[in-house]
């Protein structure tokens, strides 16, 4: 099981958070030209890394907060939670 | 080779079975091929044997990483079957049922192929109208299916729980009688014991570093057994896609997550069937050694730790108790867990690439098994006549730009959502 620290709570257990994927991955501005390949890239393509991954996660039973959450997808080693308008 | 037969199985009675055949060479690389293919999994195995067999190209290596077949090929949970909707799905898969029904005469190798019969449950009024729709969609592609009512369902599996008053009650289900499982590893050794009498080496223990390309065009692939002069690869790695992909800055539409399975103690026989359950994700069958096979959601998490979390497996096996109460009795045996590469539609890819020479094959979220030989015959033609085939026309790597998605669940890109 995993163990997640809530930067609102504190440790809590992977059951209280769903997942919201690759953290990265930002949606093309408003007001620009978009192209196809950046929408692709948007909604489709992902580096899907092996090893350090920053990625989102909702503290669903709990403060319902969107975090992120550095973790290792090889070994599940979180290394650092931040609030979700915090950078790495 | 040594034909697997009756005769040669006394004749080797006689030496005490000490003097059969090697099933295969452990071959190590040489400098040039026509053609590498990376992964020595099912389809990659299957990739090599009919690229032999159909097209006449022998001089054809497989590189594995680690050892044959010991990826999701080893972990799955062998279940064939082709109850999709959609044409591309229906009538890829259902070509492909057709090479499952003639392997183990086409291999000289048991397979151990067993239709019995698959039945997806159905929990309300509107499942059943969704179940009969895909059904006849089925029948329309000339794939056997059949509606079955509570009555019905609870003839061929009376362990469900039809009592009342429980939260999702069996309404009924729609069951694929030609659907069934087969021994996963021997498929596996099959394909490769063929392969490899046809000329094809299987190199183990042999991890892909990078890739030289320049022109647009794939020259070779440097392992760590050296480098390797080649025109065409074919990517066959599954769960490792993404991986071999950011070596070749390329970023595809999939996402390496992690699915569990297990098995219980063995019993005797007690479920003749492949059955899932329809208010959830959770499937079992009993194998012939007696274990219940069960298997469900994907942990929901990228991972490539080939290893799961317990609250999935007790989530899953919740399910598992709903569906079928007296599993609770039975006690664990064995869980494991394997890397999937799911693809952002549901659906897998079988097509060329931008790079002239690379041809990619992934995505087969949890299906991978049961598609073993048609995914191996359709991208060895890919491979040989550099363009797809019909059958796999629907599985291009573009229909995500395009935007001819199949997504035959109806689950969009979230491919944790299960």
């Amino acid at each position: 099981m995993l163990h997640i620290k809530c930067p609102h709570c504190g440790m809590r257990s992977q059951n209280e958070f769903s997942y919201g994927g690759d953290a990265t991955v930002k949606r093309p501005e408003l007001n620009k030209e978009i192209s196809d390949q950046e929408w692709d890239n948007f909604v489709y393509n992902r580096k899907s890394l092996r090893g350090k991954h920053l990625e989102l996660w909702q503290h669903l039973s709990g403060c319902r907060q969107w975090i992120k959450v550095e973790r290792d997808t090889a070994t599940h080693e979180i290394f650092k939670t931040l609030k979700a308008n915090e950078d790495i | 080779m040594q034909k697997y037969s009756i005769f040669n199985l006394i004749k080797n009675a006689f030496s005490g079975h000490q003097k059969w055949d090697l099933a295969w060479k452990d071959a190590t690389p040489k400098k040039e091929y026509d053609v590498v293919i990376i992964g020595g999994g099912g389809h990659g195995l299957a990739t090599a044997y009919y690229l032999a067999k159909e097209h006449n190209i022998t001089n054809v290596a497989i590189i594995e990483k680690g050892w044959l077949g010991g990826g999701n090929m080893g972990r799955n949970t062998t279940i064939i079957r082709s109850n999709y909707m959609h044409d591309d799905n229906a009538l890829f898969s259902e070509f492909g049922m057709d090479l499952w029904r003639r392997m183990s005469q086409d291999l000289n190798y048991n397979v151990m192929f067993s239709p019995r019969g698959i039945i997806n449950l159905a929990h309300s009024d509107a499942q059943m109208n969704i179940f009969a729709r895909r059904g006849n969609s089925m029948r329309l592609n000339g794939i056997d299916a059949v509606l079955l009512n509570r009555e019905e369902v609870k003839e061929i599996i009376p362990m469900a729980d039809f009592s009342d008053n429980v939260r999702f009650p069996i309404f009924g289900g729609l069951m694929q009688p030609s659907a069934g499982t087969a021994r996963h590893d021997a498929v596996a050794w099959g394909y490769a014991r063929q392969a490899d009498s046809m000329g094809v080496d299987i190199i183990q223990n042999c991890e892909v570093t990078g890739f030289d390309v320049s022109g647009g065009k794939i020259n070779g692939v440097r392992t760590s057994r050296g480098d390797i002069k080649v025109k065409k690869i074919g990517l066959c790695v599954a769960g490792s896609t993404n991986i071999l992909a950011e070596k070749l800055n390329m970023t595809i539409p999939v996402e390496t997550h992690l699915l569990q399975a297990c098995v219980t103690e063995p019993l005797k026989p007690v479920l003749d069937k492949v059955v899932t359950f329809g208010a959830g994700h959770f499937y079992i069958s009993q194998s012939d050694k007696g274990e219940m096979v069960m298997g469900g959601d994907l942990d929901g998490y990228n991972s490539y730790a080939q290893r799961g979390n317990l609250p999935t497996l007790q989530h899953v096996l919740t399910e598992g108790i709903a569906m079928m109460p007296f599993l609770s009795k039975l006690k664990m045996l064995r869980t494991w867990g394997g890397i999937m590469d799911m693809s952002m539609d549901g659906s897998p890819i079988i097509d060329k690439t931008h790079i002239e020479g690379l041809y990619l094959n992934c995505g087969w979220c949890y299906g991978g098994f049961k598609a073993t030989p048609a995914s191996g015959w359709t991208f060895a033609h890919t491979i040989a006549q550099d363009r797809v085939h019909k059958l796999n026309e629907g599985y291009s790597l573009s229909r995500f730009n395009t935007g001819h998605l199949l997504d035959e669940k109806g689950l969009g890109t979230k491919t944790w959502i299960s």
